[in-house]
Formats: structure tokens, sequence, C-alpha cells
């Protein structure tokens, strides 16, 4: 086994790529959760994102509008669900377990003639000496523009749900439905409005896969990226800045047992593979166990249909 | 003096239901104005339209001379009008501080408004943190976050839903002085409760609601509890006669009971410890929040303790569940009627098998026989006077005392050895509450074992050989009823609560 | 403005209606998919629906092909039933299915090449022990330390495809497979092959069991004492511990049948249609049993029809796949489809929809 080809540089910065896509999806969802909905189409709404964005970009060559569309996508298939769930009363987990399924479908039949297509590059930040400086240079002033734009998502949503009356009403909806109702604040329109940003993120996240970090399409790409988002954002108590520190984590690993395979680790590549989805659970049970915490931390109202009585 | 708010003929009406009927009334500035009817009378759909909550079908309103008709509850605040809730309206996970800021239209920034909410606490007596999470209040400090909430935005109108049933008497003299303070300074106070004491003593005037429609008004200093009393039942009420049976032997005992609550935001149970007898009613009073629900859930048996924590007729349970129970002759009947008691959406047949399946033999070899099933449902409705078209109603479908009624029938005609209760009549019209009361009372005549929780502390006064005080999961040694003043529970109830006020 | 006003009782006619409208209205919306990718939807919508059945051309390859697809679907979907109306959300079926299928050719292909009457039985057991086990993982996490069972199960699926390829690749790659990524041959092993019983039907043992299933699935739920269980745990689960109801022998349960019945599933597949383990194993069987499930409204009469429907559609599918040349995955789009249109249909069952007379403001 040959580790010298594992660079601590490279690797720091290809785990930031990998871990950019789930890193966007928890986010939105995170946003989603505050307000009260539990959206499983996560993996729905990445792959569709993860097309739209392809075919935009490729069609017009510029990437920063296959991301937009990727948005528009992801946000346009989260409709479906945020009309289902709100105005019909359906099951949210079943509702998002038909998110994903259509999702997957759709995707596939949109993209049946992309495959093997390359898409236009994406370009990387690149301020001359600073991106030069060794180690500090790659590590924090040459990545792609859609990792400094993650990031700085992360800080928006932080500071909405901390510190802005929108954020504090989106809680609210979260945490007592029929309390916000009373109160005179539009617990559907909050929902629909978290769920919409919830798939345009998931969008987002599902394009840097197909335009940046693999970057073409194929069939079914996500391969579980959106279920990993939903557990990050159990992991990190429903609290923006975890989310980082989660992908990151997650991110890492992929990379990790990426490198191992491609090093010739002496363990057949198919045990590696499982190696993120083995952590997920993992995080999950520790993250879980603590009965009350967990419930301290997760909006009150999760998952339940509200449905104003008078 | 012109009036500062006056109902013009509001009338609103729901499928099959007429919720008010041609309602008129006024309030002047600064009256403590008290609206007065049973549960179901349509005292919250009359609020709810002042609140903007609710749109009138026909009717008008004027608040200062002019056209008032909000169309939200923001618009309803903006014109001065502001209202503390019953329940459903702070959330636990946030602050005081956040809490109050969405209860108003231009929350100042943070440090200005923590600063806002000390002064006002101050000037009325409302002690306050701003910081603390609201899941951690007590039930009376919950209220004056409400409250709180209401005066930072200077209220010309301030509306209070049944204020007072979550308060202990002490607490209640408090709330009293803050509103006549407020009333002083000009406030209207529109004061909703079906608790005639209160209203003698706070209240200028009443309007009394029946059945949707206005059936009187009254200076309530000049009536008395009973006649105020009549005027909202509409028939001269039947007291339950109170039995006098001698005690027999302990048949639930709680032996130094100790409960972790699973609840982020409940009570732990501490040294409970207690005999019940046959033939005892005793009742358990208490401000809700201070252990009730975790009490029943241990002796229902959906927590298990340890082994000997818990005895019945002499045999340790502690470690059973409840079907073991329920063969062993020990039924409960939990406060939430809705999502406890009874399964919302399952019919009416579905929930009398969800407890009655062990001890009325409905089931035989796991294969559950359907017509027994709907035989004790059908026995259930019949006997206990439960207003339902059939046994496949959903149990939501139900009035609040008509579901009460069946929750309960299905415990007692299952003929228990002990039977425990949580809120029997809470929610419950006049004539139901009775109804109830009267089986409970001839239950305990027949021999049975029965412990009451209840908040409503007249309730305990009127059906219960002993009573004991529930407070912070500690319960008071049990005393005998008479002779007790409601006083002397009050200070039962904790008077470490009141001191710092 | 609609208005949603709640019935007093479950609608009963709604209960049959709703599904039946679902499939038309996915019709409808599938014709216009069909009409944007420049098809026509009629003939598209034909040759899905109706010519697998009773097209006499193609019709001796696609009459046998409905039981042996409707089979493993029905099967999952009365496993996951019991499960989604207790509100516990087994979604790793496909993963279950995946270990079942390995649990019970491994055993098969063990006692290679000994011929006997047992073995088929016994790998039979060995295949629901597999999935059940597999199952056993999310309930035991979820019993113990409150972990999701909707991602641990999903998580696990992924982990049964590796798992399958660490397999294929290894101890049961086939010594006479040329290195390919696949075990022994089934049908070259009479003792482990699950053949057509009646030629031409697509009749095998896997069918004769899901029969079975749904029998006692339907006694169980409607009749049992378990079934009232289960359905009070999910519309209510305090009032379900109320009534005496361990929540953790629920979770227990549910997942345990579930888990049992899709490796069952795997393992009539593996040794019957599929013939071998590969890489190309799993079909997502797994996944569209959920719709399945939610198509026949949790009912094991429901989920019967419900899974030759689908089954037509996956082989409907196939048949405009090959004589339109529309993309594969066009049936997927369809199945989402009409799980969307069946969840949004269920609201009649609880609602009435009324107009809404303009508010008097």
């Amino acid at each position: 086994m040959d580790f010298s080809t594992i660079s601590s540089v490279s690797l720091i910065t290809s785990l930031m790529v990998a871990a950019t896509p789930i890193l966007l999806a928890a986010i939105g969802e995170l946003v989603v959760e505050k307000s009260g909905v539990l959206n499983l189409g996560v993996e729905g709404m990445m792959i569709i994102g993860a097309i739209c964005g392809f075919i935009v970009a490729v069609e017009t060559g510029s990437p920063w509008l296959g991301f937009l569309a990727a948005m528009a996508g992801g946000a346009a298939i989260s409709f479906i669900f945020a009309v289902l769930t709100q105005y019909m009363l359906t099951n949210q987990v079943a509702t998002g377990l038909a998110l994903t399924l259509f999702g997957l479908g759709f995707a596939a039949l949109l993209g049946h003639s992309y495959a093997g297509v390359k898409p236009p590059k994406f370009g990387h930040l690149d301020i001359p000496i600073l991106s030069d400086i060794p180690v500090i240079g790659p590590l924090i002033f040459s990545h792609d523009y859609m990792i400094y734009i993650s990031l700085i998502i992360i800080a928006a949503v932080w500071y909405f749900l901390t510190r802005t009356r929108g954020g504090l009403v989106l809680r609210a909806a979260g945490e007592n439905h029929d309390a916000a109702h009373a109160l005179g604040y539009k617990v559907i329109r909050i929902r629909i409005m978290a769920i919409l940003f919830g798939g345009a993120m998931a969008g987002l996240g599902g394009a840097y896969l197909s335009l940046v970090r693999v970057p073409q399409w194929t069939e079914g790409m996500t391969a579980g990226a959106g279920w990993i988002a939903l557990a990050l954002v159990v992991f990190a108590s429903w609290k923006p800045w975890r989310i980082i520190l989660g992908a990151y984590l997650f991110g890492g690993i992929t990379v990790l047992q990426l490198n191992l395979q491609a090093a010739g680790a002496n363990i057949p590549v198919a045990y590696l593979s499982m190696a993120p989805y083995l952590v997920t659970i993992i995080v999950l049970v520790i993250m879980s166990s603590d009965k009350k915490r967990a419930s301290l931390n997760a909006p009150a109202c999760l998952g339940r249909i509200f449905h104003a009585s008078s | 003096m012109t009036a500062l708010l006056s109902l013009l003929g509001l009338t609103k009406a729901y499928p099959g239901v007429i919720a008010n009927d041609d309602v008129s009334f006024e309030i002047g500035p600064g009256e403590i104005h008290a609206l007065l009817g049973e549960n179901g009378a349509g005292k919250s759909t009359l609020v709810k339209m002042i609140y903007g909550l609710v749109k009138p079908d026909s009717g008008t309103m004027m608040l200062h001379g002019a056209p008032f008709a909000p169309p939200e509850p923001r618009a309803a605040r903006a014109s001065g009008v502001a209202m503390v809730f019953q329940h459903f309206s702070l959330f636990d996970a946030l602050t005081v501080a956040e809490n109050i800021a969405l209860g108003m239209e231009n929350a100042p920034e943070t440090a200005d408004l923590t600063q806002r909410i000390i002064e006002v606490s101050g000037k009325y007596g409302l002690t306050i943190d701003p910081f603390r999470m609201v899941g951690d209040l007590s039930a009376g400090e919950r209220q004056r976050v409400e409250i709180v909430r209401c005066l930072l935005q200077n209220p010309k109108m301030l509306i209070m839903d049944e204020p007072t049933s979550v308060l202990t008497p002490q607490e209640v003299e408090v709330l009293f002085k803050t509103l006549r303070l407020l009333s002083d300074e000009g406030t209207s106070i529109l004061y909703i409760s079906h608790k005639l004491d209160e209203i003698k003593a706070l209240c200028e005037h009443a309007t009394i609601l029946r059945r949707g429609k206005v059936v009187g008004t009254c200076v309530p200093k000049d009536e008395t509890a009973k006649s105020m009393a009549e005027m909202m039942v509409g028939e001269t009420l039947r007291t339950p006669k109170k039995h006098y049976t001698r005690h027999g032997a302990a048949l639930l005992e709680l032996h130094n009971l100790w409960l972790q609550s699973k609840d982020p935001f409940g009570t732990s149970l501490k040294e409970i410890t207690f005999n019940l007898h046959e033939g005892e009613v005793l009742g358990v009073g208490g401000v809700a929040g201070n252990g009730q629900d975790e009490l029943l859930l241990a002796i229902s048996g959906e927590e298990l303790t340890p082994p000997h924590a818990i005895q019945l007729k002499g045999e340790d349970i502690g470690q059973l569940g409840p079907n073991p129970r329920r063969e062993r002759g020990l039924l409960t009947a939990p406060e939430e009627r809705l999502g406890h008691a009874a399964a919302p959406d399952m019919s009416l047949s579905e929930n009398a098998f969800l407890t009655g399946a062990m001890r009325q033999n409905l089931t035989s070899n796991g294969m559950i026989k359907t017509a027994a099933t709907l035989a004790f449902a059908r026995d259930i409705i019949e006997k206990f006077d439960v207003r339902t078209p059939g046994t496949e109603n959903t149990a939501r479908s139900l009035s609040g005392g008509n579901l009460q009624k069946f929750v309960i029938g299905r415990e007692i005609l299952q003929k228990p050895d002990v039977f425990v209760v949580n809120q029997p009549t809470w929610g419950v019209d006049a004539a139901a509450a009775a109804d109830i009361r009267s089986a409970i009372l001839d239950l305990a005549t027949n021999g049975a074992a029965v412990l009451v929780i209840s908040q409503d502390l007249d309730e305990l006064m009127e059906i219960s050989d002993n009573i004991a005080i529930l407070s912070e999961g500690t319960l008071s040694a049990p005393r005998p009823t008479q002779g007790i003043t409601i006083e002397q529970i009050g200070l039962m109830m904790g008077g470490t609560e009141v001191e710092h006020v | 403005m609609f208005k949603l006003e709640r019935r007093p009782i479950p609608s009963k006619a709604m209960v049959i209606l709703t599904p039946v409208l679902a499939v038309v209205l996915t019709m409808i919306a599938g014709g216009i998919l069909f009409a944007f990718l420049g098809k026509n939807p009629f003939e598209a919508i034909r040759i899905i629906f109706w010519d697998p059945i009773f097209n006499d051309v193609v019709a001796s390859y696609t009459r046998p092909q409905l039981l042996i697809k409707a089979a493993p679907l029905i099967t999952i979907a009365l496993g996951l039933s019991f499960g989604y109306r207790a509100n516990i959300w087994n979604i790793g079926a496909e993963g279950q299915f995946i270990m079942g299928g390995i649990a019970g050719g491994a055993v098969g292909l063990a006692f290679y090449p000994t011929e006997s009457v047992l073995i088929f039985p016994l790998m039979i057991l060995a295949g629901a022990v597999g999935g059940f086990l597999w199952a056993m993982i999310p309930a035991f996490l979820k019993i113990k330390f409150n972990a999701n069972e909707i991602l641990v199960s999903l998580m696990l699926v992924y982990v049964a495809i590796n798992f399958l390829g660490a397999m294929v690749t290894g101890p049961l790659r086939s010594p006479v497979g040329m290195n390919f990524p696949v075990s022994r041959n089934f049908n070259e092993y009479p003792s482990a092959y699950n053949g057509e019983l009646i030629a031409n039907t697509g009749l095998h043992m896997g069918v004769l069991a899901t029969l079975a299933v749904v029998i006692v699935s339907y006694i169980l739920l409607k009749h049992h004492i378990f079934g009232f269980q289960v359905r009070t745990a999910g519309q209510s689960p305090r009032a379900a511990k109320f009534s005496g109801v361990n929540p953790n022998i629920t979770i227990a349960i549910c997942l345990g049948i579930s888990g049992g019945l899709a490796g069952m599933a795997g393992l009539f597949e593996v040794t019957g249609p599929a013939g071998k383990l590969s890489t190309n194993f799993p079909l997502g069987y797994g996944f569209t049993a959920i719709i399945v499930a939610f198509l026949g409204r949790l009912n094991p009469i429901g989920i019967l029809f419900a899974g030759l429907l689908m089954a037509l559609t996956y082989i409907g599918g196939e048949l405009a796949q090959f004589q339109l040349s529309v993309p594969a995955a066009s049936v997927q789009v369809f199945q989402g489809m009409l799980l969307f249109f069946m969840l949004a249909v269920e609201i009649l069952v609880n609602f009435r929809i009324r107009l809404k007379k303009k508010e008097v403001a």
C-alpha cells in the first residue's frame, strides 16, 4: 500500500469538494425542518437539480446559469411536495418518499441524452499572490466559487434564523403551529417558503455534483447523498454551523476511502465504499441516543400536519 | 360615556351549529366586563371575532365609535386589542423575550425589549426573567409572560380567556390586583370565565351567553353565584349527593414512588406515598404541570416503577404494564381525551375495544370478537347518555363532554376495584360534568376506591372524602375534606411560589 | 376558495374510489408526458396498460411476467404495510431483499452439489432470516438509541449493495463463471432452483407464498388484535401505549415482518427469475413496493391489486421502450406520479371539499 500518494493539502481541498453537495442540501433541509416540515425528498430534489443544472450549463455554456436553473428546478419539484403536504394534508414521510422516487425517474428521463457529455468548466478563486502562497493558498484562496458561496449561505441562514424577525417567526411555526396561527402568522405560507428554499438548496447541491464534483451526468448519481444530508441535520442538532462540521467530516471519510481505494489498500473496494453509509448510521445513533436532548433541539411540530380548524 | 367597544348583532355559524346568534353588548373605557357561559356557549367564537381570528357572518363591531372589522389578529393588535389565551399561545423552546417579540407588531431590538419587559413587569408586579426558556416556567409564570406581552403594546382593551384556571388562589389575588390597576389606568378588560365567585369579586358588568345567544346581563355584585349559574345553565342545577360510606381496606398503596419525567418540560415525581381505601374518594389537587400526568402514567402502567412502589390489594405491580393491571381491577382515565384516552380517528367501537379488550373478554385466541365489541360500545353509549349517531363515528366527531362521558363510562362499566381519573370534567359542560361526578360517586358508594386528580378545587371539595395536593412532584399528606377551607388548600399548593411575587 | 371539512365517519366509497381516481389521473398526466416526448399518448397508454395482457403478439411473453414481477412487489409491500400503519417507516426493503437473496443463496450454494428436497425449504428459511436480521439492525438502533429508522434502513440499502458486490467478487463468485462477478447459476442446481410450476405461466413457489401472505395479512389486520394494535400505534401512539401496546415490541415486530418477507422475496427472486447472484440483482423492487403499499392503501387486498398494476407498468413500460423507444426512466416517472396522485386524493376519504362562501369582511 502506498500512502505517499495521499497529500494532506489536496486531501483537505478535495474533502471540501466532496462535502459541498451535502452541505448545501442539509442547510436547506435544516430551514425546512425548523419550520416544522420533514421533507424526505432531498435525494429527489438533488438529482433534479443535478440534471437541470447540467442541461442548462451544457446548453448555454455557463455554469452560473446552470446553478440558477438547478435552484429553480429543485424549488419547482419541491413545490409539488409543498402543495400536497400543506394543502392536501398528506403524510409528510410518504410524500417525501414519493418525491424522491419521482425525482430519480424524472431526472433520468430528462437526462437520457446527456450521459457522457462534458459540462463547461466552473471557475475557481485566483487572487494573485494570495492564491500562490504554499499550503495557505490552496487551502483558503483557491477553491471554486461555490465553496465560498456555500459557506456564505450557512452564515446567512444562521443570521436569518437567530437574528431576524423572519427567522423567529419561522422557528415559532415549527415549534407550535397552533400558537403561531393564533397569533396571526400564516403557518402554511411560511412553511411553503421554507420548502421552496429547501428545494432550491438541494437543487444547488445536486448541480454541484454534476457540474463540479464529478463532473458529468449519470443516472442515480446522487447515490444517497440526499439521505446523508437528512442525517446531517440530525447530526447538527438543527444548528447551522454544525452542518459545516458534519459535512466536512462526511466529506473527509468519503475522500479518505476513495484515496485508500486508489492507493490500493488491502481491503476490497466494496467494503471501503460502505464507509460513508456506516459512519452516517453510527453518527445518527450517537446523536439520537440522548432522548431528552434530541427532543429539546428538534422542532416540536416536526412532521405534524397542520390544519387550522377556524 | 361612550363605549370603547360595541358589538351589534354578531352572528357566526359553523356547519350544524350556530356559535353566535345576534350577540350585542358594550364595554366602556376602564370597565372590567365579564363574559359568562358554559363550555360551548360561544364565548371563544365571540372572542375570536373581536381578535380577528374569525370573521362574523353578519353584524358589526365599533371601536371608539368607528367601525372595527379586523381581518387578522395583527390588525386587532394594531387597534389596541390584546388577548391572553387559555392555551396554545406560547412556544416552549423559545425564550420569554422571543415569545413576547412574536406577539408584538413592531418589536424593538432585543436589548430595548428586555429593558421594557423588566420595566413593565416591575410596574405591575409580574416578575419574569426575559432570558428563561418558556418551557421551564410554571403555569403562573407563563401567564405573566402573556400578560406582559399584551401590556407592552399599551392596549386599550385586554381580553382574558379563563385566566385563573391555571393559578393557585394566591396567584389569583395577585392577578386581580394587576387587573384592577390596569382598569384604573383606563384599560378595558373583557374577562371570560365560568367561575362565578371570581366574577363577583372582579367585574362591574356581566354578559351571559347560552347556546350562542345573549340570555342576560347583570351587575355581578348584586347577584348570587347561584342566580348567575342558573342564568348560565338555564335550569336549576342538581348537585350530586355526597356519599357517606365507611372506608374499608387499602386497595391501592403507593410507597415512596420516584419517577423521572420523560418529557423535557415535565415534572418528576418525588417520594409519593398514600393509601387509597375501599369506598374512598381521594382528591388530588394542584396546578397543572406539577406532576399530575406523570402520576397517572405511573399508576396506569404506561411508566414502570420499582415493583414495590405501587401495590394493588397487597400485590407489587410496579413492573406490570397496563393490561395486567386492568386484569387485576385497576382502571384509569387520563386527562387528554383525544389522543390518549381515545384514538381520535378510530371509531367508538374500536375505542371501546381499546381498554375493554381484557376485562370484557373481547378477544378469543387473539381474534377480535366483533359482535361483543359492538355490544360493549352500545352499552357505554346508552348507559352514559353519549350523544352520537352511532358506534362507527370517530372519537374526534364527538363534543368534549360526550367523549368524556364515553371514556369514563368505558372504564366504569368494566367494574373497577380501583379507578383513577385525571381531570374528569375539564372542558365539559355543566350538565355532563354533573353526570360524570355522580357516576364517580356511585362507583365509590359501591365499594370501589377512587382517585380523582383535578385542578378544580370546587369539584374536589364537592366529591372527595380526603384531599391531597400535588406540588412540584411531591404529594402532601391527605386530609379530610370536611372542615378544610380553600385558603388552607391554597397554602398547601405551594406558598413559595407566591412569596417572591 | 375551497374549504376542507372533516367527515364524522371516513367515507367507505372513497376508500375504493380513490385508487381508481389516482390511476385515471396518472393516465392523463402520463399521456401528457408522452405527448411532450413526441409520442402518441393514446398509443402509449394502450401499450402500457392493455397490450401486456390482451395483445396476442406479445402476451405469451408478457403474461407470465406479470406474476413474476407482481409476486415480490406484493410480498414486500405487505410486510411494509404493517409498519407504515404503525408509523414505523422501513424504507430499506431493497437492502433486506438483497440480504435475503444473499443469505438464502449462500446456504444453497454451500450444499452444492448435494441434491435433497430439504435444501430449498432451508434456503427459504435462510432468506427470510437474512432479511429479518438486516431489518433488526434499524429496529435495535431505534429501540435502544432512538435512531431514526428511515435513515438507518436506507443507509443499509447502500451497505447491502456493496456487500453484494463483495460477495459476488469474493466468496460466492462462481468457479465456472470466467471470473465475472456472478454466483453459480441456480438453474444448474435442481435442488435449489425455483422454477416455474406450470410452464409459461410465471407461477413459481414465490407466487404461492405471496398468496398465502395476502390471506394471512388480511386476517391479521382485520380480525386479529395485532392488526388493531398496529393501527392504534400509528394513529395515536399515546392511546396505544395506554391500551397496553408496548411501542418497542411493535417496532421490532413490524420491522421484523417486513424484513423477513423482503428477504424471502429476495430468495425466490435469486433462485428463480434472476437465476444467480450478481451486481445486477437489485431491481428496485424494495422501493417500488413502497408505492405498491400506498397505492393499495396499506390494505392486503388493495396491495394485491396494486402489485399487479405496478407489475403491469413495468412490463408495459418495457414494451413501450421497444415499440415507441421511450426512455426506460419514463416508467419510474409514471410510478412516481401514481404515488403522488394516490396521496393527493386520499384526502377525500377523511375530508369533504366544500366551496367556501366569500367571507363577509
